[in-house]
């Protein structure tokens, strides 16, 4: 127990540290980027670009702007948005984030459940048609790009049967479509990995002494079989839950949906400096949350783990 | 009196691979009375753990029973389904399988995997079943129980999961006790005090055991009967004391050679069997031992020798033996 608060302790420090080589890394390589949010496309007179550039502190040595932005974002404290009329970044991707969140929350619950359901009954009927179309769904699941499956789910059930609705989030309905077309790919993920490390697990001598005990054919293949299968896939799970939670911009703007993802891109376009930091910075901070809680359940889960 | 926990007849079971079919037991008929314990000897890949699993039903892919009938307490196991199977694993029949280092789930504890067969197969409350699971271990000799049950498997040796498997094994108190090499790694005292227990126990509950060893002194210590298996058939069967000291098959003769003398105190030369296992694949003709064997005659290629029937519960099959033969 002890020796488990220790490692909590330390991989939280090494998760903190991460995030700021990641900002640091960021900051720089957009002072690198040609190019600044008054230039290019605008016309805007020299003067007022000077002006700007003064307003947004960014006359200043780049290393000035640097310390000033790493202690603001030491107190949690993303900046100001230059595009989006001075609004508050933080405020931004607060409510940006809470959308692709919603979505990306039932996608991950769907994948999760559908995909081990998937792979155990895949792995318990090896070689028959069964497994054999899992398979065949799991590999096209994996293998076409989502903006295919997002359209082809739009044309039958959107225009063909119009039978659900294709554009924004107003109800419980509008999740559908973009939920289904995030989940393909993690679905068929989990379903593949867990076939095979199930398989695998379900060969083990344990499970035959499960058997031999004369437990239920539920106790064998869950208690005994799904606990071992899935402990080796939860790392796989950390970044995939923090790339589904953040949203993807092609679906994001494929179904109208106002999420962090479009954002992020709307961002980029327009060189909104202190957004595209604030976005990076605060996708990197999830990803690293998510692998932090992975590797903390895997500790909890696998009595074997060595903490030292 | 002394009725028959199991009967075994004609039992073939083949195990269906790519390469072909692999004949792991061959015609086997064997009885065991109640109460009564029972050594299979015999080398690697000679059939001993298969057809012991069968007793259970428990063949898994690609393996199958081509052949005969498993009655065991008034249970025909050949044809009993899942849900029937069920009901006597770990309850009526029970084993201790050969690896004890793989045969424990690594992730869950040993309290937990002990407990769960005694909720399985008992009214048993959870906390009962936790008071027998710490009485179980302290029979199986082991110090601390209370901290051991919330360890897990690899926090213990070799021979501490071969007694916590035992330990799981005697949970329901089982009318037969299958143990599969159970006592290879436990160090020698150990070794005779568990030896001891299950004599305890199979006086107090009349239980049956089959012991599966490659150790003489574990057949001579605790076997009525011994049978000795050869490319998954029983070659020679009898009282331990005929197979000890008056062995008729070739390959019984042989094994004892390979084997340190247990009883006499003359230091004999160990002599090791000479040449390799039969291949199960193309099993052949005649007798499975004749490649191997010193006084091996024409007809030992050619057909395969009938059991012949030496006194009450001793029988071989040898060719030698046949005194049509010499007549
Ligand atoms: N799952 C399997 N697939 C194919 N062949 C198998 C399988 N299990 C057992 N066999 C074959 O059956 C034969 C008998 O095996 P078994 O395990 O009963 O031997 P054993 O007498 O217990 O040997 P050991 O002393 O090494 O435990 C072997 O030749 C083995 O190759
Ligand atoms: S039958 Fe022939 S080959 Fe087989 S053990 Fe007897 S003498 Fe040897
Ligand atoms: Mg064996």
């Amino acid at each position: 127990m002890r020796s488990l608060i220790k490692h909590i302790v330390k991989r939280f420090a090494y998760s903190l540290f991460t995030i700021f080589l990641i900002a640091t890394i960021t900051f720089f390589l957009m002072n690198l980027v040609p190019g600044g949010p008054f230039l290019s496309e605008k016309n805007l007179s020299p003067q007022i670009t000077e002006v700007m550039n003064d307003k947004y502190g960014l006359n200043e040595p780049v290393i000035i702007q640097y310390k000033n932005y790493m202690i603001k974002l030491a107190q949690g404290d993303l900046g100001v948005s230059i595009i989006n009329k001075g609004r508050d970044i933080n405020d931004i991707i607060y409510e940006k984030f809470l959308i692709s969140a919603k979505v990306g929350f039932i996608t991950i619950v769907l994948a999760i459940t559908i995909g081990i359901a998937m792979g155990v009954v895949a792995a318990i009927s090896k070689g028959k048609l069964v497994d054999r179309l899992l398979t065949i769904f799991s590999t096209l699941g994996m293998a076409v790009p989502n903006f295919v499956i997002a359209t082809a789910l739009l044309i039958i059930f959107g225009v063909k049967l119009r039978i659900l609705p294709t554009y924004g989030l107003s109800s419980s309905a509008h999740f559908i479509l973009p939920v289904l077309t995030l989940a393909f790919y993690p679905m068929a993920y989990i379903a593949r990995l867990l076939r095979t490390t199930m398989l695998d697990v379900l060969d083990q001598d344990y499970i035959r002494t499960a058997r031999s005990k004369g437990l239920s054919e539920f106790q064998v293949l869950v208690k005994h079989g799904l606990r071992n299968a899935i402990t080796p896939i939860i790392t796989y799970l950390g970044p995939m839950i923090a790339y589904i939670l953040t949203g993807s911009f092609v679906v994001e703007k494929i179904f109208s949906i106002p999420g962090l993802g479009g954002e992020f891109i709307g961002s980029i376009n327009g060189r909104d400096y202190p957004m595209i930091m604030g976005t990076t910075i605060f996708l990197a901070t999830i990803m690293v949350s998510m692998n932090f809680i992975v590797d903390i359940l895997y500790k909890v889960i696998d009595p074997r783990i060595e903490l030292n | 009196m002394n009725s028959c926990i199991l009967d075994i007849r004609d039992l073939e079971i083949s195990f269906f691979t790519q390469a072909g079919e692999i004949k792991a037991v061959n015609n086997i008929s064997l009885q065991l009375k109640d109460g009564e314990v029972l050594g299979i000897v015999g080398e690697s890949g000679s059939g001993k753990s298969v057809a012991s699993y069968s007793i259970m039903g428990l063949i898994a892919e690609p393996g199958k029973i081509v052949n005969g009938n498993i009655r065991f307490n008034n249970h025909t196991i050949e044809t009993m389904g899942k849900k029937e199977l069920q009901k006597i694993r770990g309850k009526e029949v029970s084993i201790v399988f050969q690896d004890p280092n793989t045969s424990l789930n690594p992730l869950l504890s040993i309290g937990s995997q002990l407990i769960e067969v005694i909720i399985r197969h008992t009214n048993k409350t959870k906390k009962e079943a936790k008071e027998r699971a710490v009485e179980l271990l302290g029979l199986v000799g082991m110090n601390e129980v209370d901290k051991r049950l919330k360890q897990y498997p690899y926090e213990f040796s070799g021979g501490m999961l071969q007694r916590v498997m035992i330990a799981i094994a005697l949970a329901c108190e089982p009318k037969l006790l299958i143990a599969d090499e159970a006592t290879t790694a436990l160090d020698a005292t150990i070794q005779a005090q568990i030896l001891e227990l299950l004599l305890q126990i199979k006086k107090k509950n009349s239980m049956s055991i089959i012991m599966i060893t490659h150790d003489f002194s574990v057949i001579a210590n605790i076997c009525e009967k011994v049978a000795v298996m050869y490319a998954g058939r029983i070659i020679e069967y009898g009282k331990t004391e005929d197979i000890l000291y008056n062995p008729k098959h070739q390959y019984t003769m042989g094994l004892l050679k390979a084997t340190p003398n247990i009883n006499s105190h003359i230091h004999e030369k160990l002599v090791p069997i000479k040449g390799s296992p039969v291949d199960l694949l193309n099993p052949p003709l005649g007798c499975p031992f004749a490649p191997r064997c010193e006084k091996c005659m024409k007809i030992c290629l050619r057909s395969m020798p009938k059991n012949k029937v030496i006194s009450d519960d001793h029988y071989t099959a040898c060719w030698l033996l046949e005194k049509k033969l010499w007549s």
